[in-house]
């Protein structure tokens, strides 16, 4: 986790809020640096994370997880996270028939309805554990990303079912948290992807969204962070509230400042 | 990932991870023992496949791409286990000849090719490569001045720094051919003996007939599902997923597919908009994962200024690992366009992968373009011509500007931009 990216949303590992969806987004940049960092979070929070890796491998995050501090080999043979590695699974479940269910079987279908086995492995994987020591202190779902979903196949209104589905269970009944990944396309016309990522913003407590510079490719400003804090379920008259701050992405951690701000132009 | 030092998934593994078929989670790449990181044994063990080299900022396994001057822009090489995606430019001469130089360098450094093409026979495309510039001409000519000169200064007595003179010449000419990337002539022919002697498969679309398919109906096309099933075939019979453990040499398969998302490989992208949309977006996705569980790099090239629904472009590449863009000014007014008399066309880094690391090697040059002559296709910096005219007018400035901001947008991941400024 970065340690300033948690003074800027004024949190720590140990105070972690619960029942809550956070939702990243990227716009013309790469936002996968905010997955590792909520990864590591919710790690070191002591958090038991379901991670639906849809697009990188499992060593990619282990190798990042470690320059940011936490082991996710140790992690999964402890059983704190459960990691789907879709780009594994997805080999398993094209070439050969399975014989349960599988969290991706809408791979192999022509015109998948919805993403119920994903689901289901995400209900079974965050199923409180019934043996009497509280181990982890809130179940979360880390998912990564959901644009992938609508690439292979899946509509925007299934993807919007699958986050409510997780939403109830996780959120509500489990009071854990959801942090999903959505790419926004920008000017070309995705609609499909438009829907899905409005339908989630309205429905997020917390959206952060990297976005390149409008005035193109800096080598000391990386981007720039929007965060915005929502109250979806209680209508407010005070406005959201919202920061915005510039990046730059180094080796083992991000280092953030104000608009103008690089340490290069002071 | 093909990293150095990665413990992917041993075949021990138990844990939470949901993977149906428990008994094929191998891979070649299992950490010794305890370590931190970079393990030499390792370490060793992968240099030793001939033709890659460990990327210096994260210990990646890098295949040369066959141009030396691409590898330098996307950090050294092309990892193995990616994705390299190519923009066709408009008349598709360019980049085949790209593909010609991957498939070249495999050659060269012995790897096995997979060639996959539905417009011409892989056996036809392996004859046109292009021949390689080895050291063995070079330095032919290179000996023959350097022999001209030794009798006269082997003689030469040092005075002062004598004890130089003990010390063997250096030899300021190329180094062997075991080098990482090779140059190739375009006008010359890859010998035939070269290519006879070494081990590639091809696909070739129209021929792969109908057979039974042992998947359910799903909504790739035809073609795809025969590539997938091909492309498995042979990564799993030879070995190239660490299934085989009696295979003692490993290599590296290089897979080439040429026109992906074309009309011949029943694709209908190309001709409408509406058409097949997630079919190209999970063919790329099932070989992402088929990549990244082998020793295998892919380079694919796809015409997508012919795909008329542009949100795929986007997906695509979402799901490729390094996007190059290809634009080539033959054709377009800018082929008179002094800004541009040099060369040949653009060339748009668009992707670059962050691969085990939270940051990547990005040069700052972001206006690229490239030549080819007989012996070489370079890639250069587009210097902005000075401006000679007697009349700086307003209008002369306009038309230079009007390409510079037209390249603005080819920025790459790091940020878009529509104003010609930098920040």
């Amino acid at each position: 986790m970065f340690p300033e990216l948690n003074n800027l949303l004024n949190t720590t590992p140990d105070r972690a809020e619960q029942g809550k969806l956070t939702l990243l987004c990227d716009a013309n940049t790469d936002g996968s640096f905010l997955v590792h960092h909520f990864l590591s979070f919710y790690l070191k929070a002591n958090c038991k994370v379901c991670f639906v890796a849809l697009i990188q491998s499992f060593s990619h995050y282990n190798i990042v997880g470690q320059k940011l501090g936490v082991s996710l080999t140790v992690a999964r043979e402890c059983g704190q996270l459960v990691f789907l590695e879709g780009l594994k699974s997805s080999v398993d479940v094209f070439f050969r028939a399975q014989a349960e269910p599988h969290p991706l079987q809408f791979l192999r279908e022509a015109n998948a309805e919805n993403l119920q086995p994903l689901y289901e492995f995400v209900r079974e994987a965050l199923k409180p554990v019934d043996d009497g020591e509280a181990a982890w202190r809130c179940p979360v779902l880390l998912v990564d990303d959901l644009s992938v979903l609508l690439s292979l196949g899946m509509g925007a209104v299934a993807v919007l079912d699958f986050i409510h589905y997780c939403r109830a269970t996780v959120c509500w009944e489990r009071k854990g948290n959801i942090v999903a990944l959505v790419h926004d396309s920008g000017d070309t016309e995705d609609e499909e992807n438009n829907i899905l990522l409005n339908g989630l913003s309205h429905q997020s407590h917390l959206i952060l969204r990297a976005e390149g510079l409008p005035t193109g490719f800096c080598r000391d400003v990386h981007g720039q962070l929007r965060i915005l804090w929502r109250t979806p379920s209680q209508p407010t008259t005070q406005r959201d509230r919202s920061l915005t701050y510039q990046y730059k992405i180094q080796d083992k951690s991000v280092s953030f400042f104000a608009k103008g701000m690089s340490p290069a132009v002071l | 990932m093909a990293a150095v030092a990665t413990c992917g998934t041993g075949a021990g593994s138990t844990g939470s991870m949901v993977a149906a078929g428990g008994k094929n989670n191998v891979t070649s790449f299992q950490r010794r023992g305890p370590r931190a990181s970079g393990s030499d044994s390792s370490y060793s063990r992968l240099v030793s496949i001939a033709g890659t080299r460990p990327s210096v900022r994260n210990g990646q396994l890098l295949v040369s791409t066959g141009l030396p001057a691409l590898d330098q822009l996307l950090g050294g090489g092309l990892a193995v286990g990616t994705v390299l995606l190519i923009e066709e430019d408009k008349y598709n001469i360019y980049s085949s000849l790209l593909f010609k130089y991957f498939l070249a360098e495999g050659i060269i450094n012995g790897h096995t090719l997979l060639v996959a093409s539905a417009k011409e026979d892989p056996a036809d495309i392996l004859q046109e490569l292009p021949a390689p510039l080895l050291d063995d001409n070079v330095k032919k000519d290179f000996d023959e001045d350097a022999c001209n000169h030794k009798t006269a200064e082997s003689n030469i007595k040092m005075k002062i720094a004598w004890r130089y003179q003990l010390l063997p010449k250096m030899e300021a000419g190329p180094v062997s051919s075991s080098r990482f990337g090779h140059y190739y002539d375009a006008s010359k022919k890859m010998p035939q003996e070269l290519i006879e002697a070494s081990k590639w498969h091809g696909f070739f679309s129209p021929e792969k007939s109908s057979s039974t398919l042992n998947i359910e109906p799903c909504s790739l096309t035809h073609g795809y599902i025969k590539l997938l099933q091909f492309i498995q075939n042979i990564i799993y019979e030879e070995g190239f997923d660490g299934s085989n453990p009696q295979k003692k040499q490993k290599n590296i398969l290089r897979i080439g597919i040429q026109n992906l998302g074309s009309p011949l490989w029943g694709d209908d992208i190309c001709c409408t908009e509406n058409g097949n949309s997630h079919s190209l977006t999970k063919f790329l996705y099932v070989l992402r994962g088929l990549l990244r569980t082998s020793l295998s790099a892919c380079m694919i090239t796809m015409p997508t200024h012919l795909i008329q629904n542009k949100a795929i472009i986007s997906r695509v590449t979402n799901l490729s690992d390094t996007v190059v863009g290809l634009e080539s000014f033959i054709g377009s007014e800018r082929e008179t366009n002094p800004l541009y008399k040099d060369y040949h066309g653009l060339i748009h880094i668009r992707q670059i992968p962050r691969l085990n690391n939270l940051i990547y090697d990005v040069s700052d040059v972001k206006d690229l373009a490239f030549k080819l002559k007989k012996k070489l296709f370079t890639i250069e910096r587009l210097h902005l011509p000075p401006d000679l005219s007697d009349t700086v007018s307003r209008s002369s400035k306009q038309d230079l500007a009007e390409p510079s901001k037209l390249l603005g947008p080819g920025c790459g991941v790091m940020a878009g931009g529509k104003k010609h400024l930098d920040f």
